[in-house]
């Protein structure tokens, strides 16, 4: 096998490993969507009094499948006055940049499908291709509610858009480096307590509360406001036409949440079994100073499964803690979703230029200014808070 | 040749947040709303027709269906109107007066628990919602126990009510939570205990609702007057006025409770909210003192000497009660026979209706869906 891999020329091999990194992380991709539009249903229901999808499947779980093979087969209807070549086009336009974020984010520690040095930018400049998609079908609908929800994505999107780069340029400034991988390598340094959410906490919330109206989540869903634009900029659409503008909805939904967990909540780093079990021995053995027999038994129960710390299992616990923390901040915009009205499109505005991109423009002055001192002070902060760590003796 | 800056938009008959089968023609400039004029008429039943044509006891499944939504109330007018014809010929039972009070003021409340999840619906909160209709099943629990139907009730009689409460129904003070589906007591211990505080916390102090609702659709108390608002709506706009209170009717002259009105000076919808949302808290007061007293005072719920085939004499009469929307009223001609010679019936929600195109200019789309949620129009009853 190995032999004939290596029989094959290089070129081949090349474009062999691309296209299955592609398909893996695709349909990582695609298996979030379905996930997600299942816990949507669920988690809405749960805080509704309902119970939500039951019957198909076990707990309703083939729900989504169901689903989208109804989409598939339903008929796709083209409204008489609509730009025809546009119309058609316009869900393709918007599942394009649903998908892309996947490539570079890092699910698995130190292997990402394409290693790009300009991650940040890219995530970025991709993240502005999607207004593309919701102008373009608002236009060609010829419909004058599609052409209200356009022109609300337009200005929505746009200027959410100037706020969420803003808020992640503080984690840029800290760490020095745009490549998303190097960002999680630079959080796992310090542990726990080096995750950006922390320093960070200003571009955090900055950057929860800006990605909310970037995805057109409740309470920014102007969009597709079903009370006051029937659907927005989909309403002329059917079938599985409407189905690419939900699955790219929820892609970027999931997307935005793995962005998150690696910018701000340290990506795939979290303890392993030993991990806790070394940690909790630790702390019962006062960090050496009391040694006491029920820790050492701890200690050394954690060296007898410390094989779960490396290799394969190592990567799976990494796995692990990217999809849990991926999928709380899942569970929270959810959350608000369920729980808020929405906003108007001026107040929309209004809290878009007027409050977040000050507020995140003042986190990077104040990340500028800590770091300086940090440097000039010869890394004494950086000292204090790992000492600080040690003290609270969670991965020693 | 200057550019035509505005688009006409068409809001309905078929549109989500029209609350039945209402258009609403709008001009918008951008997302402002320039001119708007409600188009009514895409449920009209013929009501005041068919009454004509059945005898008077007839009627009163009718007038569930104008406003489908507060049933007990439109049975209340009209009953009362009829019985007003016979001079005093029909005198109602106490104990009848009381459960026509406490029937009125629950359905208040479930109405009032719709109207507020409407509007949050509107405002694009979809879970307050589903937490009405949570309660509203409770209420429609309790109602199918005493009166057989769950929204339209056919419970009044003239004379009276048709059959007195089922026994068990009231419970007792104590009832808790556990049993707010199964006594009216429990229902209010829950209403009060749970459900109102869950409705200030979600919704009314929610910033965003306020930002949205508060200085959107503002009505003065002058224009409000002038254009003979009624309800919530007047009372939003800071006008004392509530016939429960200034025309009394039934028992309400023995009954202990404040009216609310809008507090900010503004009249818009969060005033117009805020005054429903204390209306629920009044009506559970009422609805307290009714069980108290019909706990302790048992007797018939029929008038003694109700003929078998009603015929008022020969005349007119106009009767007006407090509905859940409004001012609900009922003209009725009597020319002596067995069924009315023309019954007209005033609802609340048409005359709120044309209020649209003074409160909507200048606002944005959005809010023109608020202040239609906000004004709480049933279209069953516009259009009758």
């Amino acid at each position: 096998m190995v032999e004939f891999w290596q029989s094959l020329p290089a070129l081949l091999q090349t474009w062999l490993i691309g296209i299955g990194k592609a398909a893996l992380f695709l349909t990582w991709g695609l298996l979030n969507f379905c996930v997600l539009l299942m816990l949507d249903r669920k988690i809405s229901a749960w805080m509704q009094n309902r119970v939500g999808p039951w019957r198909v499947g076990l707990w309703g779980w083939i729900q989504p499948f169901a689903d989208l093979f109804k989409l598939f087969i339903k008929e796709l209807i083209t409204p008489s006055n609509v730009d025809r070549p546009l119309y058609k086009l316009a869900p393709f336009l918007s599942f394009v940049p649903a998908v892309l974020p996947w490539l570079v984010i890092p699910l698995i520690p130190n292997w990402t499908p394409t290693d790009l040095d300009i991650g940040v930018i890219y995530l970025a400049a991709i993240g502005g291709f999607d207004v593309i998609a919701v102008f373009v079908a608002g236009w060609s609908s010829d419909n004058k509610f599609s052409l209200l929800g356009a022109m609300r994505g337009a200005a929505q999107m746009i200027s959410y858009e100037v706020t969420l780069v803003m808020s992640i340029i503080g984690v840029v400034m800290m760490t020095g480096s745009l490549r998303l991988g190097d960002i999680i390598a630079a959080q796992n340094a310090q542990g726990l307590f080096g995750w950006f959410l922390f320093p960070q906490i200003i571009g955090f919330l900055v950057y929860l509360i800006g990605s909310q109206a970037e995805l057109n989540r409740a309470p920014f869903d102007l969009l597709e406001a079903d009370s006051e634009i029937v659907a927005g900029y989909m309403t002329e659409y059917s079938g599985f036409r409407w189905g690419f503008f939900m699955l790219s909805e929820y892609l970027h939904q999931a997307a935005w949440a793995a962005v998150a967990t690696c910018l701000f909540l340290g990506g795939w780093s979290g303890p392993s079994i030993p991990d806790i079990l070394w940690g909790l021995g630790n702390l019962l053995n006062g960090f050496g100073a009391l040694p006491n027999a029920v820790g050492n038994a701890i200690v050394g129960a954690g060296d007898a499964i410390g094989f779960l710390d490396v290799g394969v299992w190592g990567i799976l616990t990494g796995i692990f803690w990217f999809v849990f923390k991926m999928y709380i901040l899942i569970f929270v915009s959810m959350w608000v979703r369920w729980t808020l009205p929405r906003v108007r499109v001026d107040q929309l505005m209004d809290l878009g230029w007027k409050f977040l991109l000050p507020v995140s423009l003042f986190n990077i002055c104040l990340t500028g200014i800590l770091r300086y001192a940090a440097v000039s002070l010869d890394g004494l902060p950086i000292q204090l808070g790992s000492l600080t760590i040690r003290l609270l003796g969670l991965w020693i | 040749m200057e550019q035509e800056r505005e688009i006409l938009v068409n809001l309905g008959p078929q549109h989500p947040s029209t609350h039945g089968v209402l258009r609403v023609i709008a001009k918008l400039d951008g997302e402002t709303v320039t001119w708007c004029q409600p188009d009514v008429g895409y449920l009209h039943r013929c009501f005041e027709k068919l009454a004509e044509k059945r005898t008077f006891p007839q009627v009163v499944p009718y007038t569930d269906r104008t406003d489908y939504l507060s049933a007990i109330t439109n049975e209340t007018c009209y009953v009362e109107a009829v019985e007003k014809l016979f001079n005093g010929a029909i005198e109602v039972p106490e104990r009848a007066q009381y459960i026509r009070v406490m029937m009125n003021e629950m359905q208040r409340i479930c109405s009032h628990l719709l109207a507020l999840g409407s509007m949050a619906m509107d405002i694009g909160a979809m879970t307050p919602f589903l937490y009405c209709f949570r309660d509203r099943e409770k209420i429609y629990s309790l109602f199918e126990r005493i009166t057989g139907g769950r929204q339209l009730y056919n419970y009044l009689r003239i004379g009276g009510v048709r059959n007195d409460l089922p026994e068990g129904i009231l419970g007792t003070p104590s009832d808790g939570e556990d049993k707010a589906d199964q006594t009216l007591w429990g229902f209010i211990n829950y209403f009060d205990s749970y459900v109102i505080p869950q409705w200030r916390d979600l919704v009314t102090e929610n910033r965003i609702f306020q930002w949205r609702t508060q200085g959107v659709g503002c009505l003065p108390a002058d224009v409000a007057v002038a254009y003979s608002a009624s309800g919530a709506v007047l009372r939003g706009s800071g006008v004392k006025w509530d016939l429960r209170k200034n025309k009394p009717y039934l028992i309400y002259d023995r009954l202990d409770f404040d009216i609310p009105v809008g507090t900010s000076g503004r009249g818009d919808c969060y005033d117009r909210w805020c005054v429903r949302a204390e209306e629920m808290v009044q009506s559970s007061r009422i609805v307290k003192q009714c069980l108290e007293w019909l706990a302790e005072n048992p007797g018939p719920v029929m008038a003694p000497k109700v003929p078998r085939v009603i015929k008022p004499p020969k005349g007119e009469v106009y009767h007006r009660i407090e509905g859940s929307r409004g001012e609900v009223a009922c003209y009725i001609v009597s020319d002596g026979g067995t069924s009315p010679y023309k019954v007209k019936w005033r609802s609340p929600c048409f005359t709120h209706l044309q209020l649209m195109p003074y409160l909507c200019p200048g606002h944005k789309v959005a809010d023109l869906i608020a202040i239609l949620g906000s004004i709480d129009i049933v279209l069953g009853e516009v259009d009758r």
